[in-house]
């Protein structure tokens, strides 16, 4: 079931948010193996669809009045448990809620619980996590080999893809919702930067965070989108934009739209159905009347080891905080203060956070700024300015989302710099600050998902939804994973 | 551009993050994987490029300057690993 259509059976009184969110309740106890969840929020989601279930006879329905919702273990909870998937917040309880998921319950959403993902949501695979890997539902066809669901969103990504509720959030630093809802068969949208509220989601590149929704549509995207952006005095790098009806801008179709095709995105030694998802991609919005023109974005290789400077920079800014005395974690039996924050922190972070602690503080340091961390942000304006070259000639991009489908566990962990590229046609997004979704578009020769990534002008969601809506229904994916997971 | 084992031990020094002997050699190589990958930024003509300050074109919001909120000394303490009424409470520090 989709949001969409949950949400008009709530209205038509054909179910009541009691039973859809039981019956939530009963799919995420049931599919534990997939270790999607973090913290599985039952009793509360029961209370709080009861309430919902009030006001819907009282005729005071918000928004998303009683739909059941995922939300990605990065997004701070008023008394509930939010660790980022790090042991060093792995008793944090948070006595505040950030704007986002205060929005959706504002609205009348219930919370289903807190999904998994990478440490901090520095990762591509979930496995980072410190309380172990997410599983993709899917699998490669006659094979039980387990698949990651993608990430650092990768517990969303299960969620909405094993159908363990209706629509969940996720945020992207460098692909975090995109990569992950690709290589799960859903759609993930990156609003622009700025558009969604920053306040209460665990820092981790503040440039670059930005939270959106992984729906099982695009129409349930730009329903989620409507109510998780806002312009909010918490966050000041939130931008003063009016927040439209997403919804009702998906009418009107695309006769005319221009679709760019950056050449810089067919890369070397990517698998044949890629390019040929992708040239699909083209005729279909050919077909339903848009033009579809060449462009160029010449810094694209620069992308991911620009993002490799600028955002373990931040990082290693933001996490600076964690240092075991005010919350989160403290190292046990030490003797002064210096060692209770080097051992704090050397035993509460995992070694991918560790890894780009170490770089960014490197690229920071006195002597490495100028050749590192401002060569980067140079080069970060250079990227940007393809952006707004290439938008002189078209509304929308179209490109791969991520350069294969969903990889074994434990198959691209021995080599940093191969995990990395799994971000390759993402990173360039958020360098830019623009907005970007992905749509299920096809299926491999061995049954897995891809998606096709479209990137639109800042602060126009609707046309890039508009868009994706076209790829969506020519695509008509329909497949689901076979269900090998429950209990 | 590559580091060794020296400077990664003092990196972690300043990143305050205790990395165990034995982790210092891989956590080398992991790093100079990483730098030599980076490297290829050397070769794009930088000069005369304003290094980007913000993603998206905006000025800084103003706002007044008074005191909005407060008065949360309970929940600030609420998650504190060691506290003793109001106060965080942390080894020694000054003998």
């Amino acid at each position: 079931m989709t949001l969409a259509e949950a949400r008009d059976a709530i209205r038509a009184k054909k179910i009541s948010s009691k039973e859809l969110t039981g019956a939530f309740v009963k799919a995420i106890e049931g599919a534990r193996p997939l270790n999607a969840f973090l913290t599985e929020a039952g009793e509360q989601a029961m209370l709080a669809a009861d309430a919902a279930d009030r006001r819907i006879a009282e005729g005071k329905m918000g928004a998303l009045e009683g739909l059941p919702l995922a939300i990605k273990d990065l997004f701070c909870t008023k008394g509930t448990r939010t660790t980022a998937a790090s042991k060093i917040l792995g008793n944090f309880v948070p006595p505040y809620e950030s704007t986002v998921t205060q929005n959706l319950w504002d609205a009348g959403a219930v919370m289903l619980g807190k999904t998994n993902l990478d440490e901090f949501a520095m990762g591509s695979s979930n496995e980072t996590s410190a309380f172990g890997p997410v599983f993709n539902p899917w699998r490669a066809a006659g094979s039980n080999v387990n698949l990651v669901p993608g990430g650092s969103s990768g517990g969303s990504a299960t969620a909405v893809a094993a159908d363990l509720c209706l629509a969940a959030t996720g945020t992207d630093t460098g692909g975090s919702i995109r990569q992950p809802a690709a290589v799960s068969g859903h759609v993930g949208l990156k609003p622009t930067y700025g558009r969604c509220s920053r306040f209460g989601i665990v820092a981790f590149a503040s440039s670059l965070d930005q939270a959106g929704p992984m729906t099982k549509t695009v129409r349930d995207a730009a329903i989620m989108l409507k109510t998780m952006a806002s312009v909010d005095p918490k966050d000041s790098t939130s931008v003063d934009v009016a927040v439209p009806d997403y919804e009702k801008l998906l009418e009107g179709g695309i006769k005319g739209l221009r679709v760019g095709i950056p050449k810089e995105y067919r890369i070397d030694g990517a698998p044949a159905e890629i390019d040929a998802l992708w040239t699909k991609g083209a005729d279909w919005l050919k077909a339903q009347g848009a033009e579809i023109v060449e462009v160029s974005l010449p810094h694209t290789k620069y992308a991911l080891p620009t993002y490799y400077i600028v955002a373990p920079a931040e990082a290693s800014s933001n996490l600076a905080r964690y240092d075991g005395v005010k919350f989160g974690y403290r190292a046990p039996g030490v003797h002064d203060i210096t060692e209770l924050y080097e051992r704090s922190r050397g035993e509460g972070f995992g070694a991918e956070v560790q890894r780009r602690i170490l770089i960014g503080t490197y690229v920071l340091s006195a002597g490495y700024y100028d050749a590192y961390y401002s060569r980067a942000q140079k080069l970060r304006t250079l990227i940007k300015r393809d952006f707004e070259q290439a938008f002189e000639k078209c509304d929308v991009l179209l490109t791969p989302t991520t350069p294969g489908p969903a990889f074994g566990v434990g198959a691209k962990t021995a080599d940093p710099v191969e995990m990395y590229l799994q971000d390759v046609f993402t990173v360039t997004v958020n360098l830019a600050g623009l907005p970007g979704i992905s749509v299920p578009a096809g299926l491999t020769p061995t049954g897995l998902p891809l998606g096709l990534q479209l990137i639109g002008k800042a602060f126009d969601e609707a046309t890039l939804l508009r868009a994706a809506q076209a790829v969506e229904t020519a695509a008509d994916f329909k497949a689901k994973p076979a269900n090998w997971w429950s209990v | 551009m590559s580091v060794d084992k020296d400077t990664v031990r003092r990196v972690a020094k300043l990143a305050r993050l205790a990395v165990p002997e034995s982790r210092l050699e891989p956590m080398t190589a992991e790093l100079n994987g990483i730098f030599q990958w980076v490297e290829m930024l050397g070769e794009v003509n930088v000069e005369g490029v304003a290094p980007m300050t913000s993603v998206v074109a905006q000025r800084l919001k103003w706002r007044e300057d008074k005191i909005s909120d407060g008065g949360q000394a309970d929940d600030l303490m609420a998650n504190a690993p060691e506290g003793e009424a109001h106060f965080f409470v942390v080894p020694k520090v000054v003998e």
